[in-house]
């Protein structure tokens, strides 16, 4: 199989269990959401992908070939995160140079455009940088090297909402001219979840969702009525999350069939991947923390 | 096109394929004409690419829309005509049965309904 892929890897820090099992595919030119609630390991699990921790077990592979100290495969891997590799004193010119020679290639196009479109200040020592700034300038870094498949942890951290939009469009762009893998760490859902072909979710150190966001969205409804006429309804259904308020329930549902009919007394909708992903990880359990 | 609606029932892949046709059917884009690339359409609306390639293979199968190689997708020929045809059958098919059936809940008859069209059709 092509693509990365991730089998029963657990990983402690000490004795804090950060994963357990999890396993997963990562397939060529497609572009991934990674969700979670905070500290359940997202971070993790793309520094895991990377190389920069070792798992305690399990197997990390790319085409079939183990990722672990292999550096052709990870020549192929890029992981924007949140840690700051580059010395304070140098100038974002230098750090797009640096980059470039480290991963075998840097487009200057790309770079040339997103430098213009954000207004970065290439000449700008990297410590003279506002958070966002250093975000953009990460960013620029992960889409214009050669990588095929492109880790993005928290990529918007820092940035306002336009120009959060503004990078949404630039990966959008970015895969259109040269397809390739874009897995999403955020939890701005919200903002990437018309963008995203598929969807992970990991809480208590396993993948608890592993699904195309179109189905996963398609089988998901909420249903809206009495509290007997939504009962009698989702008889037969996954309910994630009911909420009463008087006699009207709200009812989340998962696996709904295609020929589900409700009836008239019963209003269905569909669920945004926000609210799903909410009912998906607000089940029980989750008081551990 | 509108912005597309994230938890509505029909799937966004429908919502792109049935976007594109309505524009065809008011003539936004006319017979020969180009639409917009899959990138363009995905970078407008920050849908998945694989989303609105779904979706124009819709118009692709309903012979709305042909690909040529390396150039893109263009509205056939055809595709108004057809568009047309369709919305017409729809209309009798669906909107007219429609309207007759409120008309009968409302006890309105038969033949107050054809004096109101005939008066409809003079103002």
């Amino acid at each position: 199989m092509s693509g990365i892929k991730v089998e029963h890897v657990s990983k402690h820090f000490g004795k804090k269990q950060v994963l357990r099992d999890v396993s997963l595919e990562i397939e060529p030119e497609r572009i991934y959401a990674l969700l979670g609630r905070n500290g359940v390991g997202k971070s993790t699990l793309l520094a895991l992908i990377n190389n920069r921790l070792i798992p305690n077990s399990g197997v990390i592979s790319l085409d079939g070939e183990n990722a672990f100290d292999n550096e052709q495969v990870q020549n192929r891997i890029y992981l924007m995160s949140d840690a700051n590799y580059f010395p304070g004193d140098r100038r974002v010119e230098w750090v797009f140079k640096i980059t470039g020679e480290l991963f075998g290639g840097f487009d200057k196009h790309t770079a040339a455009r997103m430098v213009q479109h954000f207004g970065v200040d290439t000449r700008a020592k990297v410590r003279s940088l506002s958070t966002g700034q250093k975000t953009i300038m990460k960013l620029i870094c992960a889409l214009a090297v050669p990588a095929d498949y492109v880790l993005l942890d928290e990529p918007v951290l820092g940035l306002d909402a336009a120009n959060r939009e503004m990078f949404y469009d630039e990966i959008l762009q970015e895969y259109g001219n040269r397809p390739r893998t874009f897995v999403i760490a955020t939890h701005l859902i919200e903002e990437i979840a018309q963008m995203v072909d598929h969807v992970f979710v990991i809480g208590h150190g396993v993948v608890q969702v592993d699904a195309d966001t179109e189905p996963l969205l398609n089988t998901a409804r909420i249903l809206t009525g009495s509290i007997q006429a939504v009962d009698a309804a989702t008889q037969r259904l996954t309910v994630l999350k009911h909420k009463d308020m008087g006699n009207m329930r709200t009812v989340i549902a998962a696996n709904v069939p295609a020929d589900f009919a409700a009836p008239s007394d019963v209003e269905v909708s569909g669920v945004d991947l926000q609210t799903l992903f909410i009912a998906l990880t607000g089940r029980e359990g989750d008081q551990h923390e | 096109m509108v912005k597309f609606d994230a938890d509505s029932i029909v799937p966004l892949y429908q919502q792109v394929a049935d976007e594109l046709t309505r524009a065809i059917s008011a003539g936004v884009y006319r017979a020969g004409d180009q639409v917009p690339s899959t990138t363009e359409i995905s970078r407008e609306y920050q849908l998945n690419p694989a989303t609105v390639l779904k979706g124009m293979n819709i118009l692709v199968g309903n012979g709305l829309l042909e690909k040529r190689r390396g150039l893109g997708m263009f509205v056939t020929t055809g595709a108004p005509a057809q568009l047309h045809r369709e919305l017409k059958q729809e209309f009798f098919a669906k909107q007219l049965p429609e309207l007759v059936r409120a008309a009968q809940e409302l006890g309105i008859s038969r033949q107050e309904l054809i004096d109101a069209l005939m008066n409809q059709e003079q103002s």
